[in-house]
């Protein structure tokens, strides 16, 4: 197949973008999208010019490097896809499509499609996780856990930090991703015992570093290609809530 | 509470809790206002009355008028921030399937209904309190109410197109509370997986409710008179 | 003298761990703020290792390529993480765990350090637990644990298919909650291009910022390398594609001997190379093989639809040659029939490169239903990628390069030859012989970080107390910074016609063929003759744009590919040395009459560790001999 490409190019942080329009012939429809930009890259070079940088590293959906705005949604139009799982096959040929870095004030551009999402980790750091040392655990099934509280925990813990609720949000939300932390350990014996400052800290240190509030739009969890559910934020709040009340 | 309403969910839970609370004043005001359309007026001038008289509503009032403006005044402090979090948007959009129209529109919505409510409160609340209205004899001719039912209906039989601004009034309403009710529930935590799936349901049947409810009186006027 | 002391401590099996730990020096925490640690890579060992460092009061850096630690490649392990409870009540212990893997790996590792790995791995457990993560459970509260690749017992811990994202995202909490407390401080986006060495002890790293490119120095009274496996050494690999051998292959140069480098696991049952771009082989478990049946077509390059296919016609190979095991004989054993009938003209695909996994006799026996409660999720995966849906046809499966054994050579206390160079993960040797068991990459990595090196670094540290900490201005670094920034210069000059990538693929094919799953003699040296070929013409003709200054992806493709070809020499000769199969390692030439494996215990009981003679020169072969008092050497047989 044979499609057209609108991509972001933006040289560096400091830097003015603009988007670059590059047509692509033999397009194959097994090829994942990130193979695709590989093979546009391969092109560019090849006429000496500069490829597309973006990031990516695992290739399979886990590791939550790549992440791209396909055509208007975050990680393209297939639901709970990672940009790397996404093919070919889910376009048409002779379709143009616009590729852009996540977009927020807290991801500020890098390079072309690479953003900085280092403030996801420093939202971690203010709070998201257990207080222990090493080898001060006790035996792991003196720890019972219901196994419905298990598997929910389970399932809020499958964020890869990504970004891509941040990305779809209008807002730049990152509740999603806080809410997906907090809702994971609050499940837990173990993650109760602190479960209030690590809250509260973790919902300070998200509004101190420039995302936005929610207000319910759900595009996160349209987004996020583990699926997980804005009932997480629920969740959030209450336990926000609570620790606030307790104070 | 240390600092609980300068955080961002703070904030929501200041939204959500005066939503609620002026959801309750629509149905109060919806079902008062449909007895426009039981009998000749009696009805809804006897209710207008025990409204307009009883010291409750005399609290209430002021804390309305404070909830309004509350939610308002809160709206416009979240959008603005919400609106620096993206400095530079994306080229396109797409729909992802799950997002509403009205989510991501709660703003302009709300705007609408602010306009809607300017003029609502000059054509009737104004009038009663600060302006002169035809009153009607009751009670055997012993006591004297406004007659707020011939200030209505004169209005929406005289002039069609404040029905059609009440109509569209109705419906944009309707829109802003098919995602602010079950929102609301939202922001102060009363949801989960199985909760979101029927409080959108009864977001959607009382934003219907709502919308055709207050709908229907102009309408009724229009047609009908 | 033997440029090898191993230092295993003496006395039985069971008590060497802990007279060993008794006799470690100890520093007092006052002392520990003063001593740098340098930690590269923040998968399972380098997190665990670093959080357990600074949670200890050390002064710790850690360093990873990616823009956050959480995304090392330990991310995507999918099958679970071992450990010796006892849980299941099925009469497992420390000891059975040990000779499992003692076994599994085909007896080329020591006993005294799988004995350690299997004897931590309870410990382990208890802190992923305690950190969070979401282990299986069941209804009773306790936790879960399920059979994994082919063992008698049910040991394995495991979180869906998600255990090593799981366990990566406990460690990197508490890495995180360390660089909140000050004791580590974090590094992104750098890669590490060099060691250096000061007074014959590792002191420090170069680094290039991956965003600015600025060439930095970084100094420590220890580093430790947790930067993982080669298997991108192939190209295509079920590992993520930034995936490198730099770090490991730097310290190298720089005296580290690299033990065993041809021990690479590949793993029976990835998805096929489906087109010439590909540039990743998804793993599809392996439990896929409980139901599904092998087989090809009986007929080369039959162009039929399999399902048009009729019964008699269908070749099932591994129920015909392993008539007790068929489609569950191991993992090196299944790659290498897969690959016999593709070389023969068999295969199936486009390519001629897969064969067929067939659920067709499962659906019909077990119902659609029960076969999608087992492996929804994977058909799922499969038909995402492959666009197929293998509920209607068969899937195509090919094996792919996954694990490598092989790694840089360490003692007892995990350091290697060179003195302040620590190993941990899967970038050492140590623990898992010439074959990999599942299940037991994540047990032995966070084993190395929380309960092995922190006590082991801490006794080579107590004679530091009284360095200072290692200026960056002294002439060693001055000297390696140069080093660094000409290599660099040298690669962006050559301005030739071909990308990092386009090479990196014909050298990962030299190696697919010629040092994959089956080796010869001949075709080794012929990949050796190959190998300087391409390396001589990427040289020449490589093609980097941009420049040094800024993100350079293509630059730093260019830089591990370079690596890879010195690195390729020291597998093929290493496979070549190796005159015996074992494991992963298949030669052609030391076989049963029936194609099965033949270990030469007599001549090859030993590690082979290399050092880096300089440019030009063969490496030098120093020989561990592995002692086996504990253990019975014994064949395995699947027929």
């Amino acid at each position: 197949m044979n499609i057209k490409l609108k991509i972001w190019r933006q040289p560096n942080a400091k830097s003015k973008g603009r988007f670059e329009t590059y047509s692509l012939t033999d397009v194959s429809s097994d090829m994942s999208f990130l193979e695709m930009l590989d093979y546009l890259n391969n092109n560019l070079i090849r006429e000496g010019k500069e490829p597309v940088a973006f990031e990516h590293d695992c290739r399979e959906g886990i590791c939550g490097s790549c992440g791209i705005y396909i055509n208007g949604r975050a990680h393209g139009p297939q639901h709970r896809t990672t940009t790397c799982e996404l093919r070919m096959r889910e376009f048409k040929d002779g379709n143009t499509i616009t590729v852009e870095p996540w977009r927020a004030a807290a991801f500020p551009v890098i390079k072309d499609l690479i953003v900085d999402r280092s403030p996801l980790d420093k939202i971690m750091q203010s709070g998201g996780f257990v207080t222990i040392n090493a080898g001060a655990a006790q035996d792991a099934n003196s720890i019972l856990v219901n196994k419905k509280n298990a598997d929910e925990a389970f399932d809020s813990a499958s964020c890869i930090g990504c970004g891509a609720c941040v990305a779809a949000c209008k807002n730049s939300s990152a509740m999603l991703f806080i809410a997906s932390k907090i809702t994971h350990l609050a499940q837990f014996p173990q993650g109760q015992v602190e479960t209030h400052q690590r809250v509260k800290a973790m919902v300070a240190k998200m509004d101190e570093l420039g995302f936005g509030g929610c207000t319910n739009t759900r595009a996160c969890e349209a987004e996020c290609p583990k699926g997980i559910s804005i009932s997480n934020i629920a969740k959030l709040n209450r336990e926000f809530f609570v620790a606030k009340l307790k104070e | 509470m240390n600092g609980i309403f300068s955080s961002s969910i703070g904030k929501k839970l200041i939204m959500s809790i005066s939503g609620l609370f002026l959801m309750v004043f629509l149905l109060v005001h919806l079902t008062v206002n449909l007895m426009l359309l039981v009998g000749n007026g009696e009805v809804f001038n006897q209710a207008a009355h025990f409204m307009a008289t009883n010291p409750a509503i005399k609290i209430i009032e002021p804390v309305l008028a404070i909830g309004f403006i509350i939610h308002i005044l809160y709206a416009s402090i979240i959008t603005l921030q919400n609106r620096k979090t993206r400095p530079i948007g994306y080229s396109k959009t797409s729909s992802n399937g799950v997002t509403s129209w009205a989510s991501k529109n709660m703003y302009i919505l709300g705007g609408t209904v602010l306009v809607f409510l300017v003029i609502h409160i000059t054509n009737f609340y104004w009038k009663l309190k600060f302006g002169e209205v035809p009153s009607i004899s009751v009670n055997n001719g012993l006591t004297q109410i406004d007659d707020t039912y011939s200030l209505v209906s004169g209005l929406f039989i005289s002039y069609w197109w404040f029905d059609l601004i009440y109509v569209v009034g109705a419906i944009m309403l309707g829109f802003h509370l098919s995602h602010g009710f079950w929102s609301a529930f939202q922001t102060i935590g009363w949801n989960n997986k199985i909760w979101i799936k029927r409080l959108e349901v009864i977001a959607y049947i009382y934003a219907i409710i709502i919308a055709v409810g207050f709908s229907i009186i102009p309408l009724y006027f229009l047609i009908l008179k | 003298m033997n440029k090898l002391n191993s230092k295993i401590p003496e006395g039985p099996l069971a008590d060497k761990w802990t007279k060993h730990k008794a006799s470690l020096k100890l520093i007092n925490p006052a002392n520990k703020a003063k001593l740098d640690v340098i930690v590269v890579g923040t998968g399972l060992a380098g997190s665990s290792s670093a959080s357990t460092l600074g949670e200890l009061g050390y002064n710790v850096k850690v360093f990873c390529y990616q823009d956050s630690p959480r995304r090392a490649h330990s991310v995507a392990a999918q099958g679970g993480i071992n450990a010796a409870k006892n849980y299941k009540n099925d009469n497992d212990s420390v000891y059975r765990l040990f000779y499992d893997m003692i076994k599994g790996g085909d007896f080329r590792a020591r006993e005294a350090n799988v004995y350690r790995a299997a004897e931590v791995s309870n410990l382990v457990i208890d802190h992923y637990t305690a950190l969070g993560v979401p282990f299986a459970r069941d209804y009773g509260g306790t936790i879960d644990n399920r059979s994994f690749g082919g063992v008698q017992v049910s040991r394995t811990f495991y979180a869906k298919g998600q255990t090593g994202q799981q366990c990566l995202i406990g460690a990197y909490s508490a890495l995180t909650r360390q660089i909140e407390a000050g004791t580590v401080t974090m590094y992104p986006r750098r890669e590490m291009l060099d060691l250096v060495i000061v007074d014959g002890k590792a002191r420090g790293i170069i680094t290039r910022n991956l965003v600015t490119g600025e060439i930095e120095r970084h100094s420590a009274h220890a580093v430790v390398l947790a930067t993982g496996g080669y298997g991108t050494i192939y190209y295509l690999s079920t590992l993520a594609l930034n995936s490198n051998a730099s770090a490991a292959w730097k310290a190298h140069k720089k005296g580290a001997l690299f033990a065993n480098p041809s021990f690479v696991q590949i793993h029976p049952t990835s998805i096929p190379v489906m087109n010439s771009y590909q540039s990743k082989l998804t793993l599809m478990s392996e439990s896929l093989r409980n139901d599904g049946r092998v087989w090809v077509p009986k007929q080369a390059k039959d162009p039929r639809k399999p399902n048009d296919i009729p019964e008699e016609e269908r070749d099932y190979y591994l129920e015909r040659r392993y008539p007790a095991f068929g489609n569950l004989v191991p993992r090196d054993v299944a790659s290498r029939a897969a690959k016999e009938r593709c070389d023969a003209g068999f295969g199936v695909g486009s390519t001629g490169l897969s064969v067929y996994l067939d659920f067709r006799d499962a659906i019909k026996k077990k119902g659609k239903k029960a076969i999608e409660n087992s492996y929804g999720n994977l058909f799922d995966m499969y038909e995402k990628i492959s666009g197929e849906s293998p509920y209607e046809t068969p899937m195509r499966i090919y094996p792919a390069g996954h694990y490598t054994m092989g790694g840089l050579w360490v003692d007892y206390n995990l350091m290697t030859t060179i003195p302040g160079l620590f190993a941990v993960g899967e970038a050492n040797f140590s623990d898992h012989g010439a074959n990999r068991l599942g299940a037991s990459s994540l047990m032995q990595c966070s084993g190395d970080g929380y309960f092995i090196l922190p006590y082991t670094i801490t006794d080579y540290l107590a004679d530091d107390i009284k360095t200072p900490r290692i200026q960056t201005t002294i002439p060693e670094f001055e000297r390696t910074e140069k080093e660094v920034k000409e290599r660099i210069d040298k690669l962006l000059g050559i301005n030739g016609q071909e990308t990092a990538t386009s090479f990196h693929k014909r050298l990962g094919k030299i190696m697919w063929d010629y040092c994959g799953m089956v080796r010869n003699e001949e075709g080794l040296k012929k990949a050796l003759v190959m190998i300087k070929e391409l390396e001589e013409e990427f040289w020449k003709n490589l093609k980097v744009t941009g420049t040094g200054d800024e993100l350079n992806q293509e630059l730093e493709k260019a830089g591990r590919v370079a690596d890879f070809f010195e690195l390729s020499k020291l597998l093929c000769i290493d496979a070549l040395n190796r005159k015996e199969s074992c494991g992963a390692h298949f030669r052609e030439e030391s076989q049963t009459e029936t194609g099965e494996a033949k270990r030469d215990d007599e001549n090859f009981s030993f590690v082979a560790a290399w050092e880096y003679k300089g440019e030009g020169q063969e490496p030098e072969l120093h020989k561990e001999e592995l002692k086996f008092e504990f253990v019975k050497l014994a064949e395995r047989s699947y027929k």
